[in-house]
């Protein structure tokens, strides 16, 4: 909106691939029975105790180096409230010692979206309100699974660093993704494996000081991550406009009336009592440890994308796409086969965008030379390389079971001599006719010669003999 | 003496956990709280410029679990303690704002 800027900082929330839960054996899976993997743990039954689980220390240490941060010794604390999906009442978090803080995760243009912590935190059951259409403001009563109740949580706390919907999206796709190549989550946000609560403030451009937020909760794609948004920073800028106040309130995005509820305002906020869980011990792990972890980790994706951008010559924004799709250690084997470099870009972003099939990296290698040397025009190419895709084999042979043999030059020239000479008051409105004319004859020339050559000649060529012709 | 923690410090807990309680059980639990408080701070009395915080009483760290399945309950056990049952999970009033 004109004139205002959107502050935006954002909560990730995601599970930990473990195989049993944070604090007990029962089972960490998605999609079972309801209450088919709990424990007395899970459960919060008087006299059960938690014991942590190795691999969920791991993978948040493995969380906090990709996202460079400092890990530390921490400690659990309880965060304490009253809701069935947490029946002991208490949920075991991390408060003032989080084991991961201050880092920072760069967008593929490059900024760095500043990290102020990642946390370790066991997962509450799930809610699902029945009645009033879903809606929680309506509900007549709710159903309660605690399969997940328990299972490892990192909380992902993003500075206030971002600064509109496309942002807030590309920094979950950067971050979905770096968990993902790590191993430390699915990061299926439509198995609610990863959940993001949303800060939303807005502020008049220019302006240095920090607006009053909204938290917004309740996100399930990043589609509506981008909606929310925009909702959200029109109703505070409405707000303000009319002279009011924005007050600082949780709110929820509700998908299906586009629009996001009051849930609760500051003075309504839970009052959370944390202090330190007597049950558990603090984790402090020996800088071995942490190295060791530190070795282990693959290349990351914006490592791959500045890899791929320096080989090819390009921005590193320009390579985002192709390390999404995982292509870029096969555009790199074609490079290393003498592909040309700026082809093999365009092919894989725009041709290849549903997988390479059974495209070897050398005959994609091939491919891309034959069509910068113009043995194959840029319709032939695409003929080529879908063939390549759907049943393999050498590019040369599928070019040559098609047709699409390389025309000479000499020979193009004699027809373009005898079509010319066939339509002589068409060629001299090419000639004599203003740019509009000529653009337009020169449509109707290479038609025609398509026409005659049955799609071979490449109408780049056809295209420079003619205007070669026109001027002498 | 300055009674360390007020009646409506007590009815704000309680109304946190969701307890009712009513005037005279305010009343009483004021001063039991304000009585282990009180106890609590004879700590005051002591220096403890040269101790560094702790957050628990054993000197131990890193007690970890491997992360393997063990037993846990059959459905139908867990779902014996729920006051109602719908669809394998437990039924519950309904409940206005979230976590």
């Amino acid at each position: 909106m004109n004139g205002w800027e959107t502050v935006i900082g954002l909560e990730v929330h995601a599970e930990l691939a473990t195989k049993t839960k944070m604090f007990s054996s029962a089972l960490n899976s998605f999609g079972g029975e309801p209450n088919s993997n709990t424990d007395p743990v899970s459960l919060g039954l008087p006299g059960s105790l938690p014991v942590l689980n190795e691999k969920a220390v791991e993978l948040a240490i493995r969380v906090g180096l990709a996202l460079n941060c400092q890990v530390q010794k921490s400690v659990f604390a309880r965060k304490n409230y009253f809701y069935p999906d947490m029946p002991k009442a208490y949920q075991i978090s991390q408060f003032d010692l989080p084991i991961n803080k201050e880092g920072w995760l760069e967008l593929p243009d490059g900024r760095r979206i500043g990290i102020e912590r990642a946390h370790l935190e066991e997962d509450t059951g799930k809610i699902t309100h029945v009645g009033g259409g879903g809606r929680i403001h309506e509900a007549s009563y709710s159903l309660i699974d605690y399969n997940r109740s328990g299972v490892p949580l990192i909380e992902i706390v993003g500075a206030p660093d971002l600064r509109g919907p496309d942002d807030a999206r590309d920094y979950v796709s950067e971050l979905r993704s770096i968990l993902v190549t790590i191993g430390a989550s699915d990061g299926k946000m439509e198995e609610g494996s990863l959940r993001v609560d949303c800060n939303v403030s807005v502020r008049r451009d220019g302006a240095e000081e920090l607006g009053t937020r909204c938290e917004i909760k309740n996100i399930n794609s990043l589609r509506s991550l981008g909606r929310a948004i925009e909702y959200e920073a029109k109703r505070q800028i409405e707000i303000i406009e009319s002279g009011q106040e924005v007050e600082q309130q949780t709110r929820h995005w509700d998908e299906a009336e586009g629009r996001t509820h009051k849930l609760r305002s500051k003075e309504e906020a839970f009052d959370y009592r944390y202090f330190p869980e007597p049950d558990l011990v603090p984790i402090e792990p020996s800088e071995e440890w942490v190295k060791e972890i530190g070795k282990s980790l693959p290349p990351l994706p914006r490592d791959r994308r500045h890899l791929l951008a320096d080989a090819i010559g390009v921005e590193p924004t320009e390579t985002s796409l192709i390390v999404q799709r995982d292509l870029d250690t096969f555009a790199l084997q074609a490079i290393s086969s003498n592909a040309d470099k700026n082809r093999v870009l365009v092919h894989l972003e725009n041709n290849l965008a549903d997988g390479i099939g059974k495209l070897t990296p050398e005959a994609f290698a091939s491919l891309t030379v034959m069509e910068t040397n113009s043995e194959l025009t840029a319709t032939q190419t695409k003929t080529v390389l879908a063939d390549l895709v759907e049943s393999g084999g050498e590019p040369q042979e599928i070019a040559k079971s098609h047709g699409f043999e390389s025309m000479d030059n000499s020979e193009l020239e004699k027809i373009v001599d005898r079509i010319i000479s066939e339509n002589s008051d068409d060629w001299l409105s090419y000639i004599n006719g203003d740019e509009t004319e000529r653009k337009k004859k020169s449509g109707f020339f290479v038609g025609l010669i398509m026409k005659e050559t049955s799609g071979q000649a490449d109408g780049k060529i056809v295209n420079q003999i003619l205007s070669a012709k026109a001027e002498s | 003496m300055v009674q360390r923690i007020s009646r409506e410090e007590v009815a704000h807990v309680a109304r946190l956990a969701q307890l009712a309680l009513n005037e005279d059980e305010l009343d009483a639990f004021t001063s039991q709280l304000a009585a282990i408080l009180d106890h609590a701070a004879d700590l005051e009395a002591l220096n403890v410029d040269d101790v560094e915080p702790s957050t628990h009483p054993f000197p131990l760290k890193n007690v970890l679990r491997v992360d393997e399945p063990g037993e846990g309950f059959e459905v139908e056990e867990v779902l014996e303690v729920a006051p109602e049952v719908e669809e394998s999970q437990f039924r519950v009033p309904p409940i206005l704002g979230e976590s």
